[in-house]
């Protein structure tokens, strides 16, 4: 083709060949690039140490007061009433005595709407329940009620479902990336990705943040981005090492690659970021909690995909390889 | 080759721009355009669950198909447009979900009610009801030298000879047979019927005859059924809904063209226009499959954009790379494309895993956000690496010497 011998010539003199990435940036190339370079690898610990004392509180409060599970999995009915005119709290905590029943009551939207949840009510118990919220604590139109009845048996199936669904999907994970990279990236990248969903679950019991069936798809859906992210730097790091010489330090490599793809990284947390603030301010009450969840776990992913997941690759390595220490001085 | 390349380019635009223009009115049509799920234009899903009778037998699937029945012809009859209803054998259940139906309120009122079926007199009075009736199977009667679709009944012992009373009393006469309060047949009486055996005919076919057999048998036979889960929301509240949601993917996707445009300059407007592209596959891609549209769904959509600009991102970083090393600007988009294949791949494929176990393992609105991301890699996979390749190829054929800035690069000399 004529054009492309025509490149050609503008490639005198440049680079050779055109074949990808032929020569490649140099360590020092790649510090001098980035403003804010330090080294990440070296400071491992520190991000090891952060993330325990992250964790560490989320853990303490999954333990102690468990997460605030929504009726679709603990069972119960959920209404969503529009009023026609304010109402307070009060009235509704009584009209809902009045009929013997117990549960929250949440206004929003100016004292106009309110949540209320209480246990699986049958068809009579709730026209009863409904008929005494009209007569003591205002009226609504009964057609753009929202309503929500989950038995518990259904909320189990949906638990058991949940458990299931991250566990084939941590699992599917672990073989794709063993059989891409090697098995010691599938595992740090597994413990980084069980980094990034203790520490969102870890938020929302603390915070007791609802959990509706959305946010099954809200962890899920982290697990597939973060790990996302890191076989992108994983990549790199691939790249970069089949182009080590034997005096090179693989600590440095692993600091080069990370931060080859810093750009890649901060941009794109960024548009995923834009995404999902604009479901949250936006989106409506029924989507808040998903986009939460996903916010906290996006963030948390970029970090654990930068500061943990490597990080784990270079520990592990140096734990198992202790020979290859002592041929690298670079590397003590 | 510059002219080649800025015709195509010409073309493409002008293609694109022509399929946004024609695709707007079909996947929007609230008639057939993409469907909307209940949670956005107001609706019911219900889950009813069988249970077990007072004498414990074991429900079968008859009887579930009889449940089914009767919860059809309830639903025919309050005129819903596109209802469904699915049965679960396994688990003893039926799935109905009524979307756009006007008084949610009313629709599960209809719905729960047990099912009653009574034979009637001309004048709608209850002669007896369906307790009495002990089978009614469809079969073909070609004992009239013709072939007959009919449905043969038969009675208790203590309906038999009410039977027989009633057929002698209205020989020549209509019997109405009612479920609930809607007259479902009304058979003219031409023998009286003492033995108990009787006969329907004039069904078009043995499967009319069989739908109109489980019917009346149901009503002899009335499994009950509770409700396990509902879900209900008011047509204003998922107008709301639907708004609320629009109003997110439109200010989400200004925010990240302008994001790209500022950050990668001329490649960003590429990515830009290839979001476009993408936008309308994945709309597409969604109205062919035969989804409907959720809120989820919706979620799942914005995110696909977040993340179908990540491929963009990875590429035209890996072109800024090799441009920094000093290649053309030719070879350093064709080594961007080919180095960041790889990683592309790599990286969605596992996002594509976690879509999967979602898909197969979770419940019904899960399904959807699940579909909507698999969908939406498939697509991002399909722009990034084909679309805005050509796109940029013939871009950076035109003027093979444009400055590396219109690239966010800084001119090195």
């Amino acid at each position: 083709m004529a054009d492309k011998y025509k490149d050609k010539k503008t490639l005198k003199n440049t680079a050779p060949v055109v074949t990808p990435a032929a020569s490649e940036a140099s360590y020092d190339d790649v510090k001098h690039e980035h403003r804010l370079y330090f080294n990440i690898v070296k400071k491992r610990y520190i991000w090891f140490a952060l993330s325990l004392l992250l964790m560490i509180p989320g853990i303490i409060s999954l333990c102690t007061q468990g997460l605030n599970l929504s009726i679709d999995y603990k069972g119960g009915s959920m209404f969503n009433i529009q009023f026609n005119e304010k109402v307070t709290q009060a009235d509704i905590n009584q009209a809902m005595d009045s009929v013997g029943l117990t549960g929250s009551v949440q206004l929003t939207n100016g004292d106009i709407s309110a949540i209320v949840r209480t246990e699986a009510l049958d068809q009579t118990k709730r026209d009863e329940l409904l008929a005494a919220i009209q007569k003591q604590a205002g009226t609504f139109d009964m057609k753009n009620v929202e309503e929500q009845l989950v038995q518990p048996a259904i909320g189990d199936e949906l638990k058991s479902g949940a458990i299931k669904s991250l566990a084939v999907a941590s699992l599917l994970i672990l073989i794709y990336v063993s059989f891409r990279f090697r098995f010691v990236y599938a595992v740090s990248s597994v413990i980084a990705l069980l980094h990034d969903i203790l520490i969102t679950l870890g938020l929302f019991s603390l915070f007791q943040w609802e959990i509706d069936a959305a946010f099954i798809a809200a962890i899920l859906t982290i697990f597939g981005y973060s790990i996302n992210d890191t076989v992108v730097i994983y990549d790199r790091i691939r790249e970069n090492e089949r182009r080590m010489k034997k005096k090179d330090s693989f600590e440095d490599m692993v600091d080069k690659s990370v931060w080859q793809t810093m750009g890649r990284s901060v941009k794109t947390v960024c548009t995923v970021l834009i995404a999902l603030l604009a479901i949250f301010f936006l989106g409506g009450e029924s989507t808040r909690s998903f986009s939460l969840a996903m916010i906290i776990g996006v963030f948390f992913g970029a970090y654990s995909s930068i500061c943990i997941a490597s990080q784990l690759v270079v520990e592990i390595k140096k734990r198992t390889s202790e020979d290859n220490k002592k041929d690298n001085p670079a590397e003590s | 080759m510059k002219r080649g390349n800025t015709l195509k380019l010409a073309v493409t635009v002008i293609l694109v721009a022509v399929v946004v223009f024609f695709s707007i009115q079909p996947l929007t049509n609230s008639e057939t355009g993409i469907p909307l799920g209940l949670d956005l234009r107001g609706g019911v899903h219900l889950v009813l669950q069988a249970e077990m009778g007072k004498d414990g037998a074991e429900i079968t699937k008859d009887d579930m198909d009889k449940a089914r029945a009767v919860i059809e012809e309830r639903v025919n009859g309050l005129g819903v447009s596109e209802p469904y209803i699915q049965t679960n054998y396994d688990k003893k259940r039926i799935i109905i979900e009524l979307a756009g139906v006007a008084d949610p309120d009313e629709a599960v009122k209809v719905l729960q009610t047990t099912a009653k079926l009574t034979f009637r007199d001309p004048d709608g009075n209850i002669l007896m009801d369906g307790s009495m009736l002990k089978d009614a199977k469809a079969a073909v009667d070609t004992s009239r030298g013709r072939t007959d679709y009919v449905v043969q009944i038969s009675f208790t012992s203590e309906g038999t000879s009410k039977f027989a009373d009633i057929t002698t009393k209205y020989l020549g006469q209509k019997i109405g047979i009612y479920m609930d309060e809607r007259k479902i047949q009304d058979p003219e009486v031409s023998v009286p019927i003492v033995d108990g055996q009787g006969q329907i005919q004039g069904y078009s076919s043995l499967e009319e005859a069989a739908q109109y057999a489980v019917m009346f048998r149901s009503g002899a036979l009335p499994v009950s059924m509770s409700i396990v889960e509902k879900n209900q929301v008011g047509a204003l509240l998922g107008a709301d809904s639907l708004n609320k949601s629009l109003n997110a993917c439109v200010i989400a996707l200004i925010f990240i063209f302008l994001f790209m445009l500022l950050l990668y300059r001329l490649p960003g407007l590429v990515a830009d226009f290839s979001l476009v592209v993408f936008s309308v596959i994945v709309l597409w891609g969604l109205y062919g499959i035969g989804t409907v549209l959720t809120l989820p769904g919706i979620a799942g959509f914005v995110l696909s954009i977040g993340m179908a600009v990540d491929l963009n991102i990875i590429v035209y970083e890996r072109i800024k790379e090799e441009l920094k090393l000093g290649k053309s600007l030719r070879a350093a988009v064709d080594a961007g494309f080919s180095r960041a294949f790889i990683t592309v791949f790599d990286s969605n494929i596992t996002t594509i895993f976690a879509a999967l176990a979602l898909f197969l393992l979770g419940s019904a609105s899960i399904k959807g956000f699940a579909i909507t991301l698999i969908v939406g890699i498939v697509a991002s996979l399909f722009t990034a690496i084909t679309f805005t390749r050509w796109v940029m190829r013939w871009i950076v054929g035109i003027n093979p010497r444009m400055s590396k800035w219109l690239f966010g690069v800084k001119e090195v000399k």
